[in-house]
Order: structure tokens, then C-alpha cells, then sequence
């Protein structure tokens, strides 16, 4: 991000026509997104240390932290957000970093990066309600195996969903974080000449996959890193998927917070904020000992590259784990698919593989109450979408206009809100808005889905923009095009792919925001992530999986129409191909 | 052309005035005086890296804000110094052609064709006039990407005449090009310069271009 953030004030000298006339962007857009975090990192921190005199924490103490300590379930609860937060990230990254290896010199290579970016879509929550449709006693998998293969005549008497491990997070997590990475990592081999090095280390008698990990790995990881860094803190920090999967009591940490912060009793907010302070030092410890263990395993790979030693084994390896991404895969389509036939569902007898009665009504008895919060969804996706595109656009079209801007390196500050615990700052936001008056109304909802969209949104444009050819506008403007006309008339359309792309990401993140709208709304704004969310924890799986289609239709149809419209448009431009 | 009876026939030299460009202190190139009379081309030749693109940036109004340029530079009476560089009138070639992906060929000329040339019917008739120019008669809804390299360069040459510039900017815009087509299409941008008495700077490391210039020539970076 980078130089378009970096507000440098223009040197003196430079000619008047020269001002971009877009130099208020940077500054109004880290703004934006920043002051929400500090604001709420103040408001939480503080009453962690005891601090909240209209709770009545009038002086700094360690209360917090011996109530939290003192609370039922805690030791377990950070135990399994460690655990449940780590295997999801190494599992992830071993996993993507298989699958890449394994296909990325295949013609269809980018063809599967594709076919997953739809994944990347789905809100969580939506996954990992129809994930549970799969792994219950009663789900899908074992239907389809009973009793032929299990000789369960009734659905068994075993805990999947909520199990104490927390396997089923860790498992739903994969879902959504292997396609991520490997989409981030296919799109930084574009950066470095991978092909051409590949060949050349085959023809030293490598095999296809150890020479990806020997000579490309350590080129691109620089480019995935905060990337993983930000999967790592999702995990650790991770809300709706926990609540919806994980074992109820105890919780993992977060959802131990968010349900203190929502305890009648107001005392409890004293160790919720504890909770959520050492939830951001647990995802700051871990990101170090990350990027420790990474620098030592860089150390330990280099040294045995040297050895020269030609092995299969990392091809096996690497077939095992694209095994296992395509059964994810498998098993993402599948739940997915198990949300839509509950949601058609009139009659489903265990252990039929197919509802024996089809029903619209289902859809019928929810779309009275569907109908609000899906326009809730839906205006607060447009509008959050919306402000995020215009203030990106406006910094990198700043950027383009200071010609010759140099590249900085704050690039992490755009990665914050994704590095940051969402339970860490939104009660201090809340406590905030509180304030101002301004909680549970739309706009706060709006605000707290802008400090995720606007990254997310930026993340996507930054590098299909940098890459627009100059010489495009520089050609238009000695034609006598204004800088406002290029802009419009070629630049924006030249990159119409991309932008809808960036703007269908940003949408999706909105929709599945589950807890800045939960605690911006004040529990008073419902979307259909929040609603489904809550629908979750009940046994109606008819109206779950209503709801959760619906929730994950909305992403999905943005992101067809946003792939299918410059396809349409360009039809005749194989220049645009 | 024949479009001349549709342009002003204001040939006005392009002067350079102790012209200097450095980058972070080093001088890069310069200080560098020359007139270019209507319907000449001056040629500066050099290695890349040195300058020769940044003068054209320089002259343009493009130039990264990294550089710091001197010296003056006028069209006829008018100090071009401060202006941007859409009000310039500076038609520019670059090496590659490009044509706008996401534009027809005639949508292409049609862009560069000043608003004030009209009703419809008259704009039409001039991107005619100009495909059947460069032999392109019929084009006009093309793709530009179905074109082969030779037609897109020509089409390039006549969206830059369209805009009905004052001067024109020369980046090596016939280093792509393979030999035959280099020297067909030499011949054509010379011509119609010529034929507009547009006074033309061209910058290039081939010397074969200087020659087809056939001006005065300016050698960079040479002790």
C-alpha cells in the first residue's frame, strides 16, 4: 500500500498543475480505518486495567486479571484457542504450499485459482453451518454411510460439532483459509520468474516439487507472509466459527469475551476486557514465535539445499496434501450443497441421503422475517463497499499522479485490522459510539465494516492498478484528455475486471462480518449473517438452512455478476482477455 | 493527409532552450538547445539510460516528479513551461502502439479527436478519412487486438494526428517493428510529419532511423 498511504507533502517547486487534487485521500482513508482500531484498543486496554468509571472502574487495578483468572473455564479456553488457532494456520500453510507445489506448472493451474476465488466468498459463518450439516451424528456423512457401511441404525451416539478438541473449527477453518493461500500464493509466482527456474533446477535433476520448494518457496513466502500472519490472527480470534463449531463450555477465549462483554451482569465487562488483552497478546506472541520459527527453518532448508541431495520425498508429500485440498474442497461443495437441501427440505429421515419431501415452504415461512435483514445486508455491503472503493480509488489515483512516488513500507498498517483480534477493540468502539450517541444505528455498522472492507479492498486493487501501463495515460493526455477524462473514460475500464473483482471481495467481507455488527449494531441491527449465526445454536435446520443459503447467495451472486459483466462487456476486446 | 483543410495551418517551430535533466543531483542530459522548424526532425540518439525518454517526458509534461528539469521550451510563441500536459497539443509515439484495449479502433481515433470537430457525421467522417489514410478503410469497429503489429502502429499514428497536435514526439516508436514493416511505416509517420509540417522529435539508439529522419542530429551520453 504503501507509497498510495504515505501522505508526503508535495516538494516545493513542483508545478501547480502538477497537485493531484486527490491529496486529502491517504490521510482521510488510514484515518478511516485506523482511528476506529485505536480508539477501541484504548477502550478495551483500559478496563482491562480497571479503568471504566461508567461501570464504576474508577482506579487501576489488576481485578480484571484475577477474575479472569478466577473464572470458570478460562485455563481450557486459551488452551483452545492456542491449539485451535495454531493447527488451523500450520495445517493451512502446509496444505496450500502442497497443493501449489504440485500444480502450479500445469496448464490448469490458473484455472483452479479460479475455481477456488468463489470459495473465498463464502462468509465463515455460512461455511461452517453447512460444515456442520456434514459432521453431525445425524449430518449428511454419516446418512450417506447408514447403515450400509456403519450399521448405525439410529444417528450415533458421538460428539462432533462442539467437541472439546475443537477439531470441527480447525476443520471449517481449512475450508476458507487453503483456497486463500493458495490463491495469495499463485498470484505472487506471477512476481518472480517461477516457470523458467523450475525447468532450470529440473534440469539439474530435481523433481518438479522440490524444486519449487528449494528455488521459488523462498522467493514468494516474503509475499504471503502477512497474509499467513493475518490467517494466524484470524484463528487465534476467530468468533462465529467457534460459536457455531466449537465446544460451548468452555469456550476458545474469544467467545468466552464476547459472551462476558454481553452478560447482563456489567461486572463481567472487567474480565471480558482482560480476556480480549491477552486474546492480542496471545496473536502478538504468536506471530513472533511465527516469524522466529520461520527465519530458523529458512536457516536449517538452506543448509540442507547445499547437501544437493535430489529426493521424492517432498513430491509425496505434496501429492498427500493436494489429496486432502481436494477432499477439502469436496467437503466444501458438499456442505454448501447440504445447506441448500435443508433449506428445501420438508421431510429428511435419518438415514435417507436425500429429503424424501420437497418444500418451498420453508423459504415461505422465513421470508417475512428474511426480508429485513437481507436488506440490511445488502445496504450496509453497498454502502461500506461504496466508501472503501471511492477512498481507495482517490489514493491510488493519488499515487499514479505523483509520478515517481517512492515505495515505503507501510504495507503492515493495511494488514492491522486483520492483524488485530476483532474482540480486541470493538467493545471500545462500542463504548465509543456509546458515546457519541451514534451505537446500534446504521452508520456504525457501516463505520465497523469499512475498517475490514477498506483493506480487503485495497489489498486486491493495489496491484492490478500499479501494473496499469502509464504510458496509456500519458498517450490520452497528449491527446488532450483531461486527468479526470483518462481516468474515467480509460484507465477505470481498462481495469473494469479487477475493479469489480476488488469491489465483489469487499462485498463478501461485509456480509460476513458477524461481531463488528453484533457489537456497532448493538445487537439491534440484524443481518443475515448475525441472524443465522444466532439460528445456529438452535435445532431448526430447516430455518438454519435458510438462512445460511441466503446469507451465502448474496456474496456469491456479486462475485458472478462481477466476473460475468466485463466478460459480457469485452466480449469483442481479446485485449481484455 | 488529407485532412489538412480541417486543421489551423499554424506551423510553429518547437524550440529548445538549455534543456538539463538530473536525477538526485546528476546531471543527465544538457543543457541541450535546438529549433525545430515546422516539418522537421530533429533525431537524439543515445544509449537507453540516458535521458533520451526523459527529455521526451520533459517536452510531454510527463516527467516523474523524481527528475529536476531546466531550461525553456516553446512552440512558436507559446511557453509551454508549466502547462499540463493535456493542453499542450504534443501528439507522442510510444514503442509499443498502445491502442486502448477496451475501445474499437475507431473508438480509439474517435477519443483523440477534439470535441469541438462536429456534428457526428463530420467525425465519422474524418476516422474514415484517416483509416483510409493508413489503408485501414473499413476498420473502424475492429477490435484493436485482431489487428497484426503494423496496422495497430499505423492506427497509432493516426489517433495522434487526430488530436491535431502541434509538434510530435518520437519515443523509438519503430524498434519493435521487424525490418520490412520498421521501414514502411518510417516512410508513413515521416510523411504525413512532413505533409503537417509538424516540427518532430524523434529519440532512438537505431541509426538507420536517424538517417530515414534525414535532420540534424543530437548524440547523447558521448565524451
Amino acid at each position: 500500500m504503501a507509497e498510495a498511504l504515505s501522505a508526503l507533502p508535495r516538494r516545493a517547486g513542483s508545478p501547480s498543475w502538477a497537485r493531484t487534487g486527490l491529496g486529502w485521500a491517504p490521510g482521510l482513508t488510514l484515518a478511516v480505518f485506523l482511528l476506529p482500531i485505536a480508539a477501541g484498543l484504548a477502550g478495551t486496554l483500559l478496563p482491562a486495567a480497571g479503568w471504566l468509571p461508567a461501570l464504576g472502574g474508577d482506579q487501576f487495578s489488576l481485578d480484571a486479571w484475577r477474575a479472569l483468572r478466577d473464572a470458570p473455564g478460562f485455563a481450557t479456553a486459551w488452551r483452545l484457542s492456542l491449539f485451535t488457532g495454531w493447527a488451523a494456520t500450520v495445517l493451512s500453510l502446509a496444505l496450500a504450499l502442497g497443493i501449489v507445489a504440485c500444480v502450479h506448472h500445469r496448464p490448469w493451474a490458473k484455472r483452479l485459482g479460479e475455481a477456488m476465488a468463489p470459495m473465498l466468498a463464502m462468509p465463515h459463518s455460512a461455511l461452517a453451518i453447512g460444515f456442520a450439516f456434514l459432521i453431525l451424528p445425524s449430518g449428511w456423512v454419516a446418512r450417506l454411510g447408514s447403515p450400509g457401511l456403519t450399521g448405525w441404525n439410529l444417528p450415533p451416539d458421538i460428539g462432533t460439532v462442539g467437541h472439546a478438541s475443537g477439531w470441527p473449527v480447525v476443520a471449517a477453518l481449512l475450508l476458507k483459509e487453503v483456497p486463500y493461500l493458495v490463491l495469495m500464493i499463485l498470484a505472487a509466482l506471477n512476481q518472480v520468474p517461477a516457470r523458467a527456474q523450475v525447468t532450470a533446477a529440473r534440469a539439474l535433476g530435481y523433481g518438479p516439487v522440490q524444486a519449487w520448494f528449494a528455488v521459488v518457496l523462498p522467493q514468494v513466502y516474503r509475499q504471503i507472509r502477512l497474509p499467513l500472519y493475518a490467517v494466524l490472527a484470524f484463528s487465534l480470534s476467530v468468533v462465529d466459527v467457534a460459536l457455531i463449531l466449537g465446544p460451548g463450555n468452555p469456550p476458545t477465549l474469544a467467545v468466552l469475551a464476547v459472551r462476558w462483554f454481553g452478560d447482563p451482569d456489567t461486572r463481567w465487562v472487567f474480565p471480558a476486557a482482560a480476556a480480549s488483552t491477552l486474546l492480542l497478546l496471545m496473536v502478538a506472541a504468536s506471530i513472533g514465535v511465527w516469524h522466529g520459527a520461520e527465519r530458523l527453518l529458512a536457516k536449517l532448508c538452506l543448509a540442507r539445499l547445499a547437501r544437493g541431495r535430489r529426493s521424492r520425498a517432498a513430491a509425496v508429500g505434496a501429492g498427500v496434501a493436494t489429496a486432502i485440498g481436494a477432499s477439502l474442497m469436496v467437503a466444501a461443495l458438499a456442505a454448501m450443497l447440504a445447506m441448500a437441501l435443508w433449506s428445501f427440505a420438508n421431510q429428511w429421515r435419518w438415514p435417507d441421503a436425500l429429503p424424501g419431501v420437497w418444500t418451498l415452504a420453508n423459504w415461505q415461512r422465513q421470508a417475512s422475517s428474511l426480508a429485513l435483514p437481507a436488506l440490511t445486508t445488502a445496504v450496509v455491503g453497498a454502502a461500506s463497499t461504496g466508501i472503501a472503493l471511492l477512498l481507495v480509488l482517490a489514493c491510488l489515483e493519488n499515487e499514479s499522479r505523483q509520478r515517481g512516488a517512492q515505495p515505503s513500507r507501510s504495507l503492515w498498517l493495511l494488514y492491522l485490522p486483520l492483524l488485530v483480534p476483532q474482540v480486541a477493540f470493538l467493545f471500545g468502539l462500542q463504548v465509543l459510539l456509546v458515546r457519541l450517541g451514534a451505537d446500534g444505528r446504521l452508520p456504525a455498522v457501516i463505520w465497523a465494516h469499512l475498517v475490514f472492507v477498506l483493506p480487503y479492498l485495497f489489498l486486491s486493487l493495489a496491484d492490478p492498478w500499479r501494473a496499469f501501463d502509464e504510458r496509456y495515460t500519458r498517450t490520452a493526455l497528449s491527446l488532450g484528455a483531461s486527468r479526470w477524462r483518462v481516468l474515467w473514460r480509460i484507465k477505470l475500464p481498462v481495469l473494469l475486471r479487477p475493479l469489480l473483482l476488488s469491489v465483489a471481495v469487499a462485498f463478501a467481507v461485509s456480509v460476513g462480518q458477524y461481531l463488528p455488527t453484533l457489537f456497532a449494531g448493538a445487537g439491534r441491527v440484524a443481518t443475515l449473517t448475525t441472524e443465522a449465526v444466532t439460528l445456529a445454536s438452535g435445532a431448526d435446520r430447516r430455518a438454519i438452512g435458510t438462512w445460511a443459503m441466503l446469507q451465502a447467495a448474496f456474496p456469491l451472486a456479486v462475485y458472478l455478476a462481477a466476473t460475468a459483466l466485463p466478460r459480457w462487456l469485452y466480449r469483442h476486446r481479446q485485449g481484455l482477455a | 493527409m488529407t485532412a489538412d483543410t480541417t486543421r489551423p495551418s499554424t506551423a510553429d517551430a518547437l524550440q529548445l532552450d538549455g534543456v538539463s535533466l538530473s536525477l538526485a543531483g546528476k546531471t543527465l542530459l544538457g543543457p541541450l538547445s535546438a529549433l525545430v522548424q515546422p516539418g522537421q526532425c530533429l533525431t537524439v540518439m543515445g544509449p537507453s539510460g540516458c535521458g533520451k525518454s526523459s527529455l521526451l517526458a520533459y517536452l510531454a509534461g510527463t516527467l516523474a516528479d523524481v527528475f529536476n528539469a531546466h531550461g525553456q521550451v516553446r512552440l512558436g510563441a507559446d511557453d509551454l513551461a508549466g502547462q499540463p500536459p493535456e493542453t499542450r497539443r504534443l501528439g507522442i509515439l510510444f514503442q509499443d502502439d498502445l491502442l486502448f484495449p477496451h475501445l474499437s479502433v475507431g473508438g480509439n481515433l474517435a477519443f483523440a479527436l477534439p470535441a469541438r470537430v462536429r456534428p457526428m457525421a463530420e467525425r465519422r467522417r474524418q476516422i474514415d478519412q484517416a483509416l483510409a489514410d493508413a489503408g485501414l478503410a473499413g476498420f473502424a469497429p475492429r477490435d484493436p487486438a485482431t489487428l497484426s503489429g503494423g496496422q495497430r502502429a499505423r492506427v497509432a499514428l493516426m489517433r495522434t494526428l487526430l488530436a491535431q497536435p502541434r509538434a510530435l514526439l518520437l519515443d523509438e516508436p519503430f524498434s519493435k517493428l521487424d525490418a520490412q514493416l520498421r521501414a514502411d511505416f518510417r516512410r508513413f509517420v515521416f510523411s504525413h510529419a512532413q505533409a503537417l509540417s509538424l516540427p518532430t522529435v524523434l529519440v532512438t539508439h537505431d541509426e538507420a532511423d536517424a538517417q530515414a529522419a534525414a535532420g540534424p542530429v543530437i548524440r547523447l551520453g558521448e565524451p
